[in-house]
């Protein structure tokens, strides 16, 4: 196990280090933030100044090794709109993401799994077609279509629910949640939900699919020949087997749900990370596009890790086999 | 964590809890403010929410004109020097006294630089290349290298802030957190919770007099719909910049109501006047020698060819206000005589006719898609209707971080420090924040030069020696009726010749629920100060 993590990180490192360069260069291609930032009362003088004090007048190379050098000793830099460094920018937005993401995916299983199985016992009955109807149209529909529409219909018409933000949030060592107020709860409902809709379509379609599968298979057979109590087969013979697939999917799209949660997030005006990035392109702010995306290529390294841990928990098989590559 | 619940849910109730009798306003705005230092930057939506915390030796009135803010009077005493009278008895919100020392520390800080700060408002204070000079505690003295009449204007940029509080503290970080954040206005900081919220709460000892709202919440809602939401189910009770497709609805219903006002901002568009422009060609293809925009007639002929009204009235909403001038009404510089062309398509045939270029040739129309209101669609209306007279438009609208990059400066092939802005025809936007037109005249219609700073904005490279003259003197005229004569005679000239060809001054709009009225302003800035209850 060790030697397959350590083989692992080296592997993490060097896509790091592309990954920098091509986000580095990509960024610098685009366009000059300064004039985008700069009033349209400055002139040349006061333009080439600026440019000058960010370092930007200088040859790419050059900027590339000092941001390198600088990523080093785990300085970023800082973001050129609000003036902070990019990283704490990322990990003052990043529990309310944080926040969304784990709600949403508990929501997507919570919903996911019982609907995903009951639809795999009874395959044939009108509520099992319409839980699978349910699963094509949520997978199908834009997001923000639909995050419009809830709003629409529960703020706006029937007032239930507040339109957009985050509610009262709670310090709890140092970091806000609002998931631990009812205020905070009632602002999170509509956007976790929207987030979860995808996650809860691939849930149900792949639990019902591995429900069909493994309910034929010999050793369920011969577990209930053996007169075991057809609750046990569920959660510890068929789930075990059933889980697998599902924690190989979901694990890749938490982790896309983390970095890319943009549209509900600006939908829902939620002061979290996607937000910020799309905010930061708008304006060329290069230091938090490159921290943030160099950030979610890590987030993505190390999910994958935990996935195969997990999977190889979860699947003896696997374990110290010849195939983790 | 159970152990932790019981506590945590009665704190969470108590927060809940509405405190008796607060007035407060909260305000859903379309772009947050990015930093509380308010000598980072100068773009509106940060500038909206210092102006509540820190005040200027000049304020604003509601159509941009100077008015006394920290200073009560001021008038030039020689051709280069100026004499700022400030306020007695206005107190920091932490009970110190203000005077003369936190203006020259101020100007200091900025003139230092603040260091990574791309838009901060330092270079108002290079204009001129002022010099500064405390004569008593309520006295300052500016003195400018040439006469130099709009010293007033650029110090309604400049914020002051409190020398005992910002002594050596963390650009940006140290404003966020409070720490530095005294200022002197009608409001004081209470909390910045970046994507959720600046909250301010009411300065008793505010020089000004009664402050209206104990409370005042900027709730960033970056969506424009989301935003319109929040605010018909109550969750703020204001917002900037409602979607233009909305506002007859928003008219109709009696719990709402939209205050408007023509902005500051001009929208154009932009003819290039290089001897090669290469997104003008003739029906086969090839760039044409000469360019044709170097002809007075075709300017004319296209500027005739739009049908403004059509395009505020489709396009925009009703929010737009049809105009030849360049600065809106109420400003210093406005030309009475300059009314909106009409359009006349057939007029536009003929004049291309006389040209002779009665054929049409194609041109390449470009444009920003995210940063005027319903910018690409205007972009797609106007090459409709250029096309309708013969002159083929394509459209071509990019995000606004491509588009001024390679407006400015020109395309991958221009080298550094020679800058050549690529586009033959574009459409852009200028917002005559000062309040008055001398920048917008040296800006957009000067002759491009980067030595003097003048024709900053004017990336068509448009050159009128009659206008320049008028503009070079003018910025140096201190006395106000030469200066608005030389200003308007300056427009006159740059508009009958079509330098460029303005469509409208946007108009912007707010909308709040029933009850509160407000008084809008050119500037495009919402405050809170601006708004009461009715009731």
């Amino acid at each position: 196990m060790a030697e397959f993590i350590i083989k692992r990180v080296l592997q993490a490192m060097v896509v790091l280090l592309i990954m920098t360069v091509l986000v580095f260069f990509g960024v610098n291609v685009i366009g000059n933030p300064v004039y985008i930032f700069a009033s349209s009362e400055c002139d040349q003088a006061c333009l080439t100044k600026t440019i000058a004090e960010l370092g930007l007048d200088r040859p790419l190379w050059e900027q590339y090794f000092v941001f390198l050098s600088n990523l080093l000793q785990g300085d970023l830099g800082n973001s050129f709109t609000h003036g902070i460094p990019a990283l704490s920018l990322i990990f003052e937005r990043l529990p309310a993401t944080l926040e969304l993401a784990i709600c949403a995916l508990a929501m997507a299983l919570g919903f996911g799994l019982p609907l995903g199985i009951w639809a795999g016992l009874h395959p044939d009955t009108i509520i099992s077609r319409c839980i699978m109807a349910f699963s094509m149209i949520a997978f199908s529909l834009p997001v923000f279509w639909i995050g419009l529409i809830m709003i629409l219909t529960f703020s706006v018409q029937l007032g239930w629910m507040p339109a957009v933000g985050r509610g009262d949030t709670v310090d709890v060592f140092g970091t806000e949640l609002s998931a631990l107020t009812l205020d905070g709860l009632h602002h999170l409902v509509m956007p976790a939900f929207t987030l979860s809709l995808i996650m809860m379509a691939i849930v149900i379609r792949l639990t019902r699919a591995g429900m069909r599968e493994v309910i034929f298979a010999d050793y369920i057979k011969f577990a209930r020949a053996n007169g075991i109590r057809e609750r046990r087969i569920l959660t510890t013979h068929v789930m075990k087997n059933l889980l697998i697939p599902i924690v190989t999917v979901l694990g890749m799209e938490f982790g896309g749900v983390i970095a890319f949660a943009v549209v509900v997030e600006s939908i829902f005006s939620w002061p979290g990370v996607g937000k910020m990035l799309i905010d930061a392109i708008g304006v060329l702010d290069r230091p938090l596009i490159v921290a943030y995306l160099i950030f979610v290529v890590f987030m993505f390294v190390v999910l994958n890790l935990l996935v195969d841990i997990l999977y190889s928990l979860l699947d003896p098989r696997v374990r110290l086999g010849g195939n983790q590559t | 964590m159970n152990f932790l619940k019981p506590s945590l849910f009665v704190a969470s109730l108590m927060l809940a809890l509405p405190v008796a009798a607060q007035e407060v306003l909260t305000i859903g705005v379309r772009s947050e403010a990015s930093s509380l230092d308010p000598h980072w930057t100068q773009l509106s939506a940060d500038v909206q929410v210092h102006e509540h915390i820190f005040e200027k030796l000049v304020a604003l009135d509601p159509t941009s004109q100077p008015i006394p803010g920290l200073a009560v009077s001021w008038g030039p005493i020689d051709d280069l020097t100026w004499e700022f009278k400030l306020r007695e008895g206005v107190m920091w919100h932490d009970g110190e006294a203000f005077t003369a020392d936190d203006v020259i520390f101020s100007f200091d800080r900025l003139r230092a630089g603040i260091s990574g700060a791309p838009a901060s408002p330092a270079f108002q204070l290079e204009k001129g290349l002022k010099q500064w000079t405390r004569i008593d505690d309520y006295t300052i003295q500016i003195s400018t290298s040439e006469p130099y009449p709009t010293v007033a204007e650029d110090l309604a940029m400049l914020p002051i802030i409190a020398e005992h509080a910002a002594q050596g503290v963390t650009e940006s970080v140290d404003f966020n957190s409070g720490l530095a954040t005294i200022g002197t206005g009608p409001y004081m900081f209470e909390e910045y919770s970046p994507g959720s919220r600046v909250t301010v709460v009411q300065n008793p000892n505010w020089w000004g007099g009664d402050v209206e709202w104990d409370q005042v919440v900027f709730r960033p809602i970056t969506q424009d719909a989301s935003r319109l939401a929040a605010l018909l189910n109550g969750d703020v009770d204001m917002i900037d910049y409602p979607p233009t497709i909305d506002l007859p609805q928003l008219l109709d219903d009696p719990d709402f109501t939209v205050s408007t006002i023509a902005a500051d901002r001009l929208i154009y568009l932009m003819p290039g006047y290089k001897h090669i422009e290469r997104f003008i060609t003739d029906n086969d293809g090839n760039v044409m020698v000469p360019n044709p925009m170097r002809d007075w007639r075709v300017r004319r002929a296209l500027s005739l060819a739009i049908d403004r009204n059509a395009i505020r009235d489709r396009v925009m909403g009703g929010a737009s206000l049809p105009t030849r001038n360049i600065v809106p009404p109420g400003f210093f510089g406005y030309v009475d005589a300059l009314e909106a062309d009409p359009y006349d398509p057939d007029a536009a045939r003929a004049l291309l006719e006389q040209a002779g270029y009665g054929d049409g040739f194609n041109i390449v129309l470009h444009g920003p898609n995210d940063r005027y209101v319903n910018d690409a669609r205007i972009l797609e209306v106007v090459a409709q209707m250029w096309s309708r007279v013969g002159i083929t438009t394509e459209v071509d609208a990019m995000p606004r971080n491509i588009f001024f990059s390679r407006l400015i400066r020109g395309d991958e092939l221009t080298m550094p420090g020679f800058d050549v802005p690529e586009f033959s025809m574009s459409l852009t936007g200028w917002g005559t924040v000062a309040g008055e037109a001398t920048y917008t005249v040296s800006g957009t219609l000067e002759t491009y030069n980067a030595a003097t700073g003048g024709g900053n904005g004017n990336f068509g490279r448009y050159s009128n020696p009659e206008i320049d003259a008028r503009s070079v003197l003018a910025k140096q005229t201190v006395d106000g009726e030469e200066r608005l004569r030389l200003l308007q005679e300056a427009i006159t000239i740059g508009m009958d010749d079509y330098a460029y060809i303005p469509l409208h001054f946007q108009v912007n709009n707010w909308a709040m629920r029933a009850g509160l009225e407000h008084q809008p302003r050119t500037n495009e800035r919402t405050m809170a100060m601006d708004v009461s209850a009715t009731e």
